[in-house]
């Protein structure tokens, strides 16, 4: 079962010199998982993110993508970055953005553009395909983002608190969209936030990162019923006293 | 706008004073000099070097010779930044050479050049590309040096190879830092070209400077020099209004609707 792990992490450490960031780490996350991993800013839940999308290597411990270990980014692995105005590629219109990995992975230009046109569709920019980051919203501009690491074709998606500079509005459409997207392909998903209602709205499994240095504090299944919806999950007594819960374990873990 | 006019409109009144208050002066002391000239004079002048050529020809070989030696400059110095600033043992190995080598004041190569090509364009471009290659040399350096981690992280994980990542990333991302250089060095080539028909190369508009000085004709000589300093401002205004153009649309938050 071990083998065939989308993402597995065993006994990850990770310093800077006699920093020490992260701890022990063990974890596996099943193929078409949903993991949300939350933790205080500082508990290196995003170094984790790195050092599974193959931007950082471990100081110790082995990170394994499929049962192979991971020695620097592969087109499986698609990020989503919180700071979509610094991933973008401001001088691209939306639809050349999202025609990079295209481009990277070699797909003829003939073929491009109907995937390209497709994959805005998905995510609600078919009218804004010449428009340039720029002039985009804030909530637009993630939609574009989510376009193109999705154009990677992924089995995995790693997203670093994609929805953390988005008002609370957009951050739920956009909650909602990603749940759609990745449950259409059965993609697994990695998704950092510090956000714990959304990290139990998302998850299939919610794992809290403790701080000084990073490490696992608690691991919880989040058995609620897909699809998810704003309202009702939101109000589904086990939504409830899960939260209940991981705020409970969050204060006494900073406590 | 209304400001902005009348800004403007007081820009003109200095220079436009001066004229009137130079002319003025002329005409009250009818002198005959040998460095100065009445500014109907300097008109005068002016119109002469267009009708019998010489302005013509002589423009076009001082933006050819600029032209070309910048042309040389910009892509030897940006070929040169991009490998130290992409490699580390390349600024290693070349960083002595840059030190020793930039401080020679690129006027001080005109007797070299004048040496090796003789007179003509060749020996024009010879300066003119020395004088540019450095700042394009350190600024494409500096610009790659400033791109933005997150656009490099973004390249390595589309799993681009070293070329895509130099040309659809690294020098987009650095293309407006590029363009400054672009500009500072379109006038610094204006000035070398100028200087190096001035010391040593018979054409241009700089010779013309000299010839008009030799053959005491002062007017001529401020008509070349007024001509001089006009072409170095459309140069420039060219070059500003073509910057705006093509990375207006980087700025952020052009339409934000939320």
């Amino acid at each position: 079962m071990a083998q065939n792990a989308a993402i597995e992490l065993k006994d990850v450490s990770l310093s800077f010199g006699s920093n020490e960031i992260l701890t022990g780490i063990d974890m596996s996350v099943e193929p078409g998982e949903f993991v949300c991993v939350i933790g205080a800013s500082g508990s290196g839940k995003t170094t984790l993110l790195r050092m599974i999308a193959g931007l950082l290597p471990p100081t110790t411990g082995a990170v394994l993508l499929h049962g192979k270990a991971v020695r620097s980014p592969t087109r499986r692995v698609a990020v989503v970055f919180q700071d979509y105005g610094r991933a973008l590629l401001p001088w691209r219109r939306a639809y050349a953005n999202v025609s990079l990995p295209l481009e990277a992975s070699g797909m003829p230009a003939n073929q491009r553009p109907a995937r390209i046109r497709q994959l805005l569709a998905k995510v609600g920019l078919a009218n804004h395909e010449d428009k340039f980051p720029g002039q985009l919203s804030g909530g637009m501009q993630q939609r574009l983002q989510i376009a193109r690491s999705l154009a990677q074709e992924p089995d995995t998606l790693l997203m670093d608190e994609p929805f953390g500079a988005l008002d609370a509005m957009t951050r739920q459409t956009l909650q909602d969209e990603v749940l759609r997207l990745v449950a259409e392909r059965k993609t697994t998903v990695f998704f950092v936030t510090h956000d714990i209602e959304e990290a139990l709205y998302l998850g299939d499994r919610v794992v809290a990162l403790d701080s000084n240095p990073g490490r696992v504090a608690y691991d919880i299944k989040v058995p609620l019923p897909r699809p998810r919806d704003q309202l009702t999950t939101r109000e589904h007594p086990e939504f409830l006293r899960l939260r209940r819960e991981m705020f409970e374990i969050m204060n006494k873990i900073h406590a | 706008m209304t400001a902005a006019l009348t800004k403007s409109w007081r820009g003109w009144l200095l220079p436009f004073s001066v004229v009137i208050g130079a002319e003025a002066w002329f005409l009250f002391n009818p002198i005959l000099s040998d460095t100065l000239a009445a500014p109907s004079k300097i008109i005068r002048g002016a119109v002469e070097t267009m009708m019998d050529g010489t302005l013509l020809r002589t423009t076009y070989q001082t933006l050819f010779g600029a032209a070309a030696g910048l042309f040389i400059g910009m892509a030897a110095g940006t070929a040169c930044g991009i490998v130290i600033g992409l490699f580390w043992t390349a600024d290693r190995l070349s960083s002595w050479s840059v030190e020793m080598l930039r401080p020679i004041p690129s006027v001080a190569l005109i007797p070299l050049s004048l040496l090796t090509f003789g007179y003509g364009y060749r020996m024009e471009y010879a300066v003119v590309a020395w004088a540019t290659f450095w700042p394009f040399l350190i600024l494409t350096q500096h610009a790659l040096k400033q791109i933005d981690v997150r656009l490099l992280e973004v390249s390595r994980l589309m799993g681009f190879g070293i070329f895509s990542r130099i040309f659809k990333i690294m020098l987009p991302a650095a293309a407006p830092r590029l363009f400054t250089a672009l500009r500072l060095a379109v006038g610094l080539s204006l000035v070398v070209a100028v200087t190096v028909e001035i010391a040593a190369n018979p054409q241009g508009l700089g010779y013309g400077l000299m010839v008009a000085q030799e053959s005491l004709r002062p007017d001529r000589m401020f008509a070349l020099l007024i001509w001089v300093g006009l072409l170095g401002w459309a140069l420039n205004y060219i070059l500003v209004r073509l910057e705006g153009r093509l990375f207006a649309h980087r700025a952020p938050g052009l339409a934000a609707d939320a």
